[in-house]
Order: C-alpha cells, then structure tokens, then sequence
C-alpha cells in the first residue's frame, strides 16, 4: 500500500470521515481542559502578573500559523510535482485557518503588549514577519477566488505558497538572527537550557494539542467540502455541457 | 469563579474572548460550507443518476 492512495478523493473521504468525529471531539475536549486550566488554576506570574494567562492561547496560535504554512508548502510541493488534486485542495483548505490562527497570534500578542512593553506594536522582525505572513494568507486566499480555472489556481498559489515560506520560516526564526528586537526568544523549546516553569508548561502543552488537533479537525473537514465542491462542479458541468 | 486578574483584567478577558469568538466563527463557518457541499452534491448526483436513467 501508497501514501498516495489517499491521493485519491473517494479514498481521502472515505478513510478520513470515521476519523473526523474523534479529532474535532479531541480538540473541544483538550482545548477545554487547556484553557479551563491555564485561565482559572495557574498562578500569575511575578514579572507579568495575570497577562501570563495570555499565553495559552498566544503561542498555540503563534505555532499553528507557521505550522500550517508549512503544511501547505509540502500540499503544494506535492501538487507541482505529482498533480495529486487532493494536495492543491488541502493547501487551499487550509489557508482560512492559518490566517484565524495569525489573528489571534497577532491580537493577543498586541493585547500582551502593551502593559508589558508599553506599545501595541513594534516593527520588530518577528512581529514584522508574522505581520507579513497575515499578508501572504490573505493574499494566497484572495489569489484562488481570483481565478476560475481551478488548476491555474492550484499552480499559481502553489508558487505564491513557496515565496511566503520564507516569511513563514523567518517569524519562527526571526528572534534567533535579530537580538535587537523587543520579541524574547522561544518560551517552550526542546532544545532550551531553561523552559517556561512546569505550572505554566503543562496546561501550555495541553493547549497546544487542542490547537493541533484542532486545526487537523478542520484542514480534513474543509478538505473534505474542497472535494465535494469540485465534483459537484464537474459533474454539473458535464450535465449542463 | 473569575479569577483576580488585577489591573490586566481588560487585556486577558479581551484576549480570550476575541480568540474564542474568532476559533468558533471559524468552526461555524466551515461545518456550515461542509453541510452545504454535501448537500449540493448529492441534488447534483441524483439529476445526473436520473437524467442516465
């Protein structure tokens, strides 16, 4: 058996649908759990004070913006290589998610902001990058409405998804080339001398597989409307022609 | 039940409401499109399976 057998839509649907249920019911359980512990059984931190509970929800979605670039980078490597629709229709079904995932990422690092750095905003280079990651979504977004052919679409979002990747991958690494900027480094790392203390780190970590649930819940359901959507469309245009 | 949140009461509240509204906007949206879509393919098959006979 092939990984790219799921390439095939009726099997991408077919061995997904069971699964569907479990994720999204995993995500409402953990992100539950996540916030309910990070909000209501966390301390305030002796530096921040009670903006530290801003975190659980700031770098889940922080992770999750970069992350699903990255998702749609190898979806869309995949589609200009070997032309598999699902990949093209996956990428495109997971833009919207990214960029809900950079709005919060950005709102609430502005909201953390400005008691502790005394600003909203500043043109930081990872507050920058980020900044222009939400460009590129919303650009990637508005380039597949813009065009009706659906395979144009799918190779010309694909190149724009390559382009934006080094914006996806300098906001992740942004803080380790620059020091000048007001973004402090990784707060949870694997490779980190010193993390974050254990009473803020574990509902941090409960709440970043809610968010990774969470978004793998919705990239197979949205995945799986992208599919329907198209057949629908041929086989209307097969009646119809 | 709140917690004291202190003087960055305004800043967490805002900072989980807007999250929360903007995470399930987003689920509602895309159950929503996924119902539809269903919906529609299955008018479209049938016309097709009853025009093919």
């Amino acid at each position: 058996m092939s990984v790219w057998e799921y390439a095939n839509p009726k099997k991408f649907i077919a061995t997904t649908t069971p699964v569907l249920p479990w994720v999204m019911g995993g995500a409402a359980v953990t992100l539950t759990i996540g916030l309910v512990w990070g909000f209501f059984f966390t301390p305030d931190d002796y530096r921040q004070g009670s903006t530290v509970k801003i975190f659980y929800l700031h770098v889940p979605a922080a992770m999750m913006a970069i992350n699903i670039w990255v998702m749609m980078l190898v979806t869309s490597l995949i589609w200009l290589i070997r032309r598999h629709h699902v990949s093209a229709l996956a990428a495109k079904a997971a833009a919207p998610i990214g960029i809900v995932m950079t709005l919060i990422a950005l709102f609430t690092g502005a909201v953390w902001g400005q008691p502790m750095w005394g600003t909203w905003w500043a043109w930081d280079p990872r507050l920058t990058s980020f900044l222009i990651l939400f460009l590129f979504y919303l650009g990637y977004m508005a380039l597949w409405t813009a065009i009706e052919d659906d395979d144009t679409a799918a190779d010309l979002t694909s190149v724009l998804c390559l382009v934006g990747s080094v914006f996806a991958l300098l906001s992740r690494y942004a803080v380790n080339f620059w020091n000048q900027g007001l973004h402090q480094g990784a707060s949870l790392s694997l490779d980190a001398e010193e993390n974050v203390a254990d009473v803020f780190w574990y509902p941090a970590l409960v709440c970043i597989a809610g968010f990774v649930l969470l978004s793998v819940g919705l990239v197979i359901l949205r995945t799986q409307t992208e599919i329907r959507l198209r057949r629908a469309r041929a086989l209307q245009a097969r009646m119809t022609g | 039940m709140i917690p004291d949140l202190g003087k960055y009461a305004v800043e967490v509240l805002s900072a989980y409401a807007v999250s929360i509204l903007l995470v399930l906007g987003l689920v509602w949206i895309s159950v929503r499109a996924a119902r539809r879509a269903r919906t529609w393919l299955e008018t479209v098959e049938r016309q097709k399976a009853g025009r093919d006979g």
